[in-house]
Parts: C-alpha cells; sequence; structure tokens
C-alpha cells in the first residue's frame, strides 16, 4: 500500500516517520486531513465494530445449533422463466451495489474537478441504485416472510436464521437507506453550487466514503450470510 | 482539472482553500472504472462458487479469497485509503485486527454450547430447552 505514494505528493504518507510526527503534534494527528473525512473515518471504525458484532454472532448461533442450518443457496432461488436459479436475487443486489459504488467514486472525482452538473447527477445515480437496492431487498424480506421466515423460526431448519437474516439484512438495509438521503442531500447542494463559494469539495468525498462502506459492509454479508 | 483554469476567480472568494483541496484526492478516472470491472468480476466468482455448488474447504477458501479482494479494492482504491496518510491508514485499519479475538473467543464459546448442547439434547436435538 505504502509503496505507490508517489503518485499525489499533497496527502502523502512519508513512511514510519511521518506516522510518529503525526501522532507526537499537537492539535492534529492527521496533518492535512479534511476534519470531516477523519471523523468520517472514525465513524465507519465504529460501525465496523457493530457490523462485525452482527456476523460474530451469527457465527456463534450458526456453529453452536444441533440442527441444520438451511440452505441458502436454496432459499434465496427465485424461478425465472421456469428456470430455477439459486441466489440470483441476491448476485443482481450485489451489482446493484456494485455499481451505485462505481458511480460515487465517479461523483467524487467530479466534484474535484468542480462540475457540479455531472457530479450532482452522478450521486442522483447513486442514490437511485440504492433505492433499486431497497426495493429489492424489500422484495426479498416479503417473499421470505410469506413463506414463513420468522426471528423465532422458519420451515427449514435452524430457527436462529429468521433473527440473523431480519438482523443483518435489516440493518444494512437502514444504512442504504440512510445514505440514500445523504447523497439526495448532498447532490441537491452540489448543484445548487453551495460549495461553489469556498470551492471544498471535500463534502462529496466524505459522503462517498460513508457510500462505499455501505458497500464494502454488503461484501461481508454476501460472503458470511448467503454464500457460507 | 480543466475546470480549474476555466473558473480561476471562483476558489478564493470567501475562505481560502483548504491546502487539501488543490492536490485532493484526484486521480485519472480509468482507474475507478478498472475496479468497477474487477469487483463484477470478482462478484461473479463469488456466485459462481454457489452455481457449481463448490464444498467444503474449497467453498469457504474461494468465497473468503474473493470477499477479502472486494474488500481491499474498495477500501485501497474507491474509499483512497492507498492514498492517505499512514497515520491515518493505522488509525482505521488497525484497530479492526481485534476483532480476530472476539471472533476466537465466540468461536471456543459456540464449541462448548454446540457439545453441550449434543450431550444434554441428543444429536438430532429439537429446539434447545
Amino acid at each position: 500500500m505504502t509503496d505507490h505514494a508517489a503518485t499525489d505528493p499533497g496527502t502523502q504518507s512519508q513512511g514510519l516517520k511521518s506516522l510518529v510526527a503525526d501522532w507526537s503534534t499537537d492539535q492534529e494527528a492527521f496533518k492535512r486531513v479534511h476534519w470531516g473525512k477523519a471523523m468520517m473515518w472514525i465513524f465507519l471504525l465504529s460501525d465496523t465494530f457493530i457490523f462485525s458484532c452482527f456476523l460474530t454472532s451469527y457465527m456463534t448461533v450458526r456453529s453452536s445449533t444441533t440442527l441444520p442450518w438451511p440452505d441458502t443457496s436454496e432459499v434465496f432461488a427465485l424461478t425465472i422463466a421456469g428456470h430455477k436459479i439459486p441466489m440470483i436475487l441476491i448476485a443482481i443486489m450485489t451489482f446493484v451495489l456494485i455499481s451505485s459504488s462505481g458511480t460515487m467514486a465517479l461523483a467524487v472525482n467530479y466534484g474535484y474537478r468542480r462540475d457540479r452538473r455531472t457530479t450532482a447527477l452522478l450521486m442522483g445515480a447513486t442514490a437511485l441504485f440504492g433505492v433499486t437496492f431497497v426495493s429489492m431487498q424489500a422484495f426479498e424480506w416479503t417473499k421470505l416472510i410469506l413463506e414463513g421466515v420468522r426471528p423465532w423460526g422458519n420451515p427449514w431448519g435452524a430457527p436462529q436464521f429468521g433473527s440473523c437474516f431480519f438482523m443483518i439484512t435489516g440493518f444494512h438495509g437502514m444504512h442504504v437507506s440512510i445514505g440514500v438521503i445523504y447523497l439526495t442531500t448532498i447532490a441537491i447542494k452540489v448543484f445548487r453550487g453551495d460549495f461553489e463559494r469556498k470551492g471544498n469539495y471535500e463534502v462529496v468525498e466524505i459522503a462517498g466514503l460513508y457510500w462505499h462502506f455501505v458497500d464494502l459492509v454488503w461484501v461481508f454479508i454476501f460472503a458470511f450470510f448467503y454464500l457460507w | 482539472m480543466e475546470h480549474e483554469a476555466v473558473h480561476p476567480g471562483v476558489q478564493p472568494v470567501l475562505a481560502p482553500p483548504s491546502p487539501d483541496t488543490k492536490h485532493g484526492q484526484q486521480h485519472p478516472l480509468g482507474i475507478y472504472f478498472v475496479i468497477w470491472a474487477l469487483l463484477f468480476v470478482l462478484s461473479t466468482f463469488s456466485f459462481l462458487v454457489d452455481y457449481f455448488r463448490f464444498e467444503g474447504f474449497q467453498r469457504w477458501a474461494l468465497i473468503v479469497i474473493f470477499m477479502w479482494l472486494k474488500a481491499g479494492l474498495i477500501v485501497a482504491i474507491f474509499m483512497h485509503m492507498r492514498w492517505e496518510r499512514l497515520a491515518l491508514k493505522y488509525a482505521i485499519l488497525i484497530p479492526p485486527l481485534l476483532l480476530a479475538v472476539l471472533v476466537a473467543l465466540m468461536s471456543i464459546e459456540s464449541n462448548y454450547t454446540y457439545w453441550t448442547r449434543v450431550i444434554f439434547f441428543g444429536v438430532l436435538g429439537g429446539p434447545p430447552g
């Protein structure tokens, strides 16, 4: 990671010496890092611990139950045009979320170019992908609830499946929903030109950090909950 | 970048720009498209692991490898961690390692619970309690 430091002399890390220097100074530890960005990172770190607690509890109940765990491949299969495809909805949701991360990364870049229109449009696209994701999740929840999945039981095996499913995906879905509101707000402000006076588009990057984090959490949920 | 040349007067009207803005996280667009494509490919691979029903060690090894590659790409490039200061990198990336302790403890605990259930409720169990 540190080897590629040469591209950007402005915010570059200069090895361990810079680390010691940063941490031993007064007032600010992260030199030339926007305070909002540092704070967002620290918030995301705390959120990492929350999601890790959920995933670790899921691991604990799953590996301590004597009943068979429902086969997620079957549970999340959809029948499309007469073919039963395992996990297809979750795969599409994954692609939607990755695409939203892609448009967000581009939005951050256009923000720094101070291209307000493109930035706002790309952020809008990101929010739309987010809405699509949450809608698909609502569909998935409805399907499972109709099939009899409850936090205390389900027709296929270990009763803990339902509580893990609703807790983990619900909390993640809530993050996506909040992200959609957050991004829409920032997109409108960018479009109006609120940040033009200071010429500082770091806000877009900070919002982007939150959004990428939501995608990052999904990577872990997808691997541990859906695929495992 | 061209836009900075187009509006040279806009920047310093009210407040001086923060030192970060000028050479902030500005990278060529191409890298984002490459990462975007890579994430698609890796997700497809994880999906195929399920589709072709890999089992056992193979299954979770592949899932975890693809997972970490995806997570790494998102954090390093999309979240720009690769270009951040070392102090920030360490402050954010080291603490989550502590979670390994939690995972280890809970896996010991769940193993104990599992065997307790097997011994007291029988292997096929039924709802505990």
